[in-house]
């Protein structure tokens, strides 16, 4: 590393070891949001293709609106799985370890929908083709309703034990209690609303992205399930503030935070109404604005709950405080990793930008050449 | 089974079958990006349809590369929380820079190549097949920087109860790196070549009794020669460079290479022989000048050793062998420090001693079966498809074409295999012959999966999800291969160019591609 660039950077930014980890943690919540943000919408046109309309030309054009941008938009969860490793790494083992069959469901929907997109084009057949509609479908649906019971669950706090394995003298192994109270009524109200608002976030984006038939379906889809997601976020914004928001129902919460959180949480309800009106009026463009909205300030209002203990409930940990502190990486990596990410965040921000610059009109079924077979004359495979 | 030996086969099933596809996705990428770039310079159509055909299967494989890795990056932390939580601030950082540097690159790039044909000018349509390309390479310098350090775990201190990065440089400098990669990328090399060579070669023959237009002849005999060729100057790479790893591995990873040599007991100092089969000893001092050294030990004594002294490497046993077997005086240097035990080694030696005593190590050797054999199984099939390569190069010389016949047929279906038979062989070898270790004499592999006394990290579970896997996994591999057998039937595109498509001007044009 150059060692010139980090002594200009110490010089300039005098960042204790506590500050880099907080930097860390405000740069892995901005790769959850910028993840939900884009691959909520592309979860959600996976969702919806199997039910938006029959016809194939349609569903094609589903596709294409996000073909050359959901690899793309996965990687930022990969990268904050990564950043969570290279900068705390007691907390991806004990995240990821913890959540063990939930991400394993995530890694199989990922799977489905990753071959789904590539692969159903590829055969004429109309069952082939409807059967890989369905595994985008299932494969978006698993990790959206996952992910929202994960993040209700770090909202609530995940309550680590002490695991009775010691490798050597003072060695904690702090493990989650029990793996059914994972599925606690709010974080089911969590998984629910990820999935009503990711519908509705992907069918509002359809209406931007298309023109014609599929266009008029995908809106009229979006100003009914916006209603329903205005009633489950603010349900998840309320309960979620007035019973697990509290200061002393996990160690270590900061009151102003809290306080934010319940701002940012209701703005994320307001956001939801501001879509139900803007897309009722035809405006696409404000509509997918609100659903934007309505998803970074709900993930924001999750993560500032997790200021600073990750989403862990360590009162059980008898001393040891599983948070951002205890579990960042040295400083030596932290610095090494700030540094790369000062450069590569606005490289890789600028060409994903242009991506969408470049694939930005609007598709019909006009611009898909019709190379399905007609039903019935293909097989399968 | 011990939920450690599920954990590890489901690592293992996982790992060899993501690397079924990184080869050809790292060094295919790169041959399309070449192809592009003659068409583009000479307008010869022949390498444009090339460029698409391969491209096309280029894409069916990455798919399969890209959902297979992420179960990749997942699983450290889900079946292997205390390896993770240990090495963490080292391995992480690779792993965090790969998705940022790497993965964004060729997802985003790839995409817009993809998308991209006749929407955008040739120069950034061929600029970004290159930049996917590219994306491709840093991500293999990442990861194998970052499995070259569980192989020998330099730049490391052990601090606040785990390994910490003291030297990021030592990462990249890591003399196993620095074989590795190269023996990596070169072997990747030979798996797209024989890749290119054997469907060019098939599609040749067929089109050649078909009477299909020159055109076509033309075009996939230059597939033909070009993977081959590629497929055996990156063979001898693969060779050099795999001499290179051998001479490293001798040093820091002895017990591998002793397994993998069939040595139970210390040879002669100059005179190891060769093994051919086990016990089918040739050529007295064949390993002594095949590694670069006199002593080379067998499984006993590095066993013994390592119960006397605790874990050591190539200094102290140079020092012993200096100081006529006298271990006391090669403990220390003349300041105190441990020798031969270097970083995050020495640091965690009082640790590893408890560990050791309590039993948590296990056998102290790796499997020598399996490093015998998946050693000589890698060495011995990539020969043979480099011998494939010359028989590509002999059957088309000058304007020959061999008549189809169930030999050509079988050729052509065997020699894409060979090279994935060998680089898993290889991984094999490399994986299995640094047991009981994960982090190569630091921590054992015992210790490093996730604890978990409830349910998800239980032998049953971790079976169902295994057999979920390989299922999945089994059902995708045979679509896979339906696939890329119906576009490899279909062969070249039509002899025509890529009409420019401007939707800012017609809206209504059909896409040049399109899902």
């Amino acid at each position: 590393m150059n060692t010139l660039a980090l002594t200009a950077l110490e010089t300039a930014y005098p960042l204790s070891d506590n500050k880099l980890a907080v930097l860390w943690f405000i740069l892995i919540g901005v790769l959850w949001i910028g993840f939900f943000f884009l691959e909520g919408f592309d979860f959600g046109v996976g969702m919806l293709l199997p039910f938006l309309s029959k016809k194939d030309a349609d569903r094609r054009v589903m596709v294409n609106t996000i073909g050359p941008h959901w690899d793309g938009n996965e990687v930022w969860l990969l990268t904050a799985g990564g950043a969570t490793f290279a900068a705390f790494a007691g907390w991806y083992a004990s995240l990821f370890s913890s959540l063990y069959l939930p991400l394993f469901l995530v890694l199989v929907g990922l799977i489905l929908r990753g071959v789904a997109f590539e692969f159903r084009g590829k055969q004429e057949s109309p069952t082939w083709r409807r059967a890989w509609d369905w595994a985008a479908c299932v494969g978006s649906f698993l990790p959206t309703l996952v992910f929202g019971v994960g993040f209700a669950n770090f909202l609530k706090g995940v309550v680590l034990v002490a695991s009775d394995v010691s490798y050597w003298e003072g060695h904690v192994i702090p493990v989650y209690s029990g793996f059914w109270s994972l599925f606690h009524p709010f974080c089911l109200v969590g998984g629910l609303l990820f999935v009503a608002l990711f519908i509705t976030h992907g069918a509002i984006f359809l209406s931007l992205k298309t023109r014609g038939d599929i266009q008029a379906k995908a809106k009229g889809f979006a100003s009914k399930s916006v209603l329903v997601t205005v009633v489950l976020m603010a349900a998840f914004v309320i309960w979620g503030n007035a019973i697990y928001g509290g200061t002393d129902f996990v160690p270590g919460k900061v009151g102003l935070l809290v306080t934010i959180a319940w701002v940012v949480g209701l703005l994320a309800v307001l956001a939801l109404v501001g879509a139900w009106f803007f897309s009722a009026k035809g405006r696409d463009g404000l509509a997918f604005l609100c659903t934007s909205v309505a998803t970074v300030t709900m993930i924001l209002m999750v993560l500032l709950h997790m200021f600073p203990n990750l989403g862990f409930n360590s009162n059980a940990l008898g001393g040891i405080s599983v948070d951002l502190t205890l579990v960042a990486n040295s400083h030596t990596t932290l610095k090494l990793m700030t540094i790369f990410a000062a450069i590569m965040v606005p490289v890789v921000l600028a060409y994903q930008v242009w991506t969408y610059f470049v694939f930005r009109r609007r598709l019909s079924t006009e611009n898909i050449v019709d190379d399905s077979a007609p039903v019935g004359a293909a097989r399968a495979i | 089974m011990s939920p450690e030996t599920v954990a590890r086969w489901q690592f293992g099933i996982t790992t060899v079958y993501h690397y079924l596809f990184v080869p050809l996705t790292i060094a295919l990428s790169l041959l399309t990006a070449v192809l592009q770039t003659v068409w583009t310079r000479t307008g010869n159509s022949a390498y444009l349809r090339l460029t698409k055909f391969f491209g096309k299967l280029f894409l069916i494989n990455f798919a399969m590369g890209v959902v297979t890795g992420i179960v990749q990056e997942f699983q450290f932390g889900m079946n292997w929380s205390e390896y993770s939580r240990f090495v963490g601030d080292i391995f992480g950082a690779p792993l965090a820079l790969e998705a940022l540097i790497a993965f964004f690159l060729e997802s985003t790039f790839l995409g817009i190549w993809i998308f991209g044909w006749g929407r955008l000018s040739k120069g950034v349509h061929l600029t970004s097949i290159w930049l996917g390309s590219i994306g491709t390479f840093i991500s293999s310098i990442f990861i194998i920087a970052a499995n070259a350090w569980m192989q020998n775990p330099t730049g490391a201190v052990f601090a606040n109860g785990r390994a910490e990065l003291n030297d990021f440089l030592a990462l990249l400098t890591n003399p196993v790196f620095l074989t590795q990669w190269p023996h990596t990328i070169a072997a990747s090399f030979v798996t797209a070549g024989a890749f290119m060579a054997a469907i060019s070669f098939y599609r040749l023959v067929k089109a050649k009794a078909a009477a299909a237009p020159d055109g076509d002849l033309v075009a996939y005999r230059k597939g033909t020669k070009i993977g081959a060729w590629v497929l055996i100057v990156a063979g001898l790479c693969t060779i050099v460079t795999g001499d290179l790893l051998g001479k490293q591995m001798v040093v820091t990873q002895p017990s591998k290479m002793a397994a993998a040599e069939g040595l139970q007991t210390s040879p002669t100092p100059g005179e190891a022989t060769f093994q051919i089969l086990p016990g089918v000893e040739l050529f007295p001092g064949f390993l002594n000048w095949l590694y670069g050294t006199d002593n080379i030990q067998g499984l006993d004594e590095l066993e013994a050793q390592f119960r006397d002294y605790g874990y050591r490497q190539q200094t102290f046993i140079d020092c012993l062998a200096e100081n006529g077997g006298a271990p006391q005086s090669c403990l220390t240097d003349t300041d105190g420090n441990p020798l031969g035990q270097e970083g995050l080694q020495a640091g965690f030696a009082d640790q590893l001693a408890t560990i050791a005593d309590r039993g948590q190590i296990g056998d102290l050797s790796p499997d020598t079966t399996i490093a015998f054999w998946s050693f000589r199984l890698m060495i011995g099939i990539g020969l043979l498809a480099m011998l494939g390569g010359i028989f590509f190069l002999v059957a088309v010389r000058k304007d020959k074409v061999p008549r189809p016949s169930g030999l050509m047929t079988a050729i052509a279906v065997v020699m894409p295999l060979l090279p994935l038979l060998a680089n898993s062989f290889g991984w094999i070898f490399t994986e299995m012959g640094r047991q009981p270790w994960i982090v190569n004499g630091v921590l054992p592999t015992q210790l490093a999966i996730s604890p978990d006394p409830t349910l998800a990290h239980s032998t049953p579970i971790l079976l169902l999800t295994l057999i979920l896997y390989t299922v999945l996994y089994g059902v995708l591999a045979v679509i896979e291969v339906k696939l890329l057998l119906k576009y490899i039937k279909i062969g070249l595109p039509p002899e025509t160019d890529v009409p420019p498509v401007d939707l800012n001007k017609d809206e209504d044009a059909p896409l040049s591609f399109a899902y």
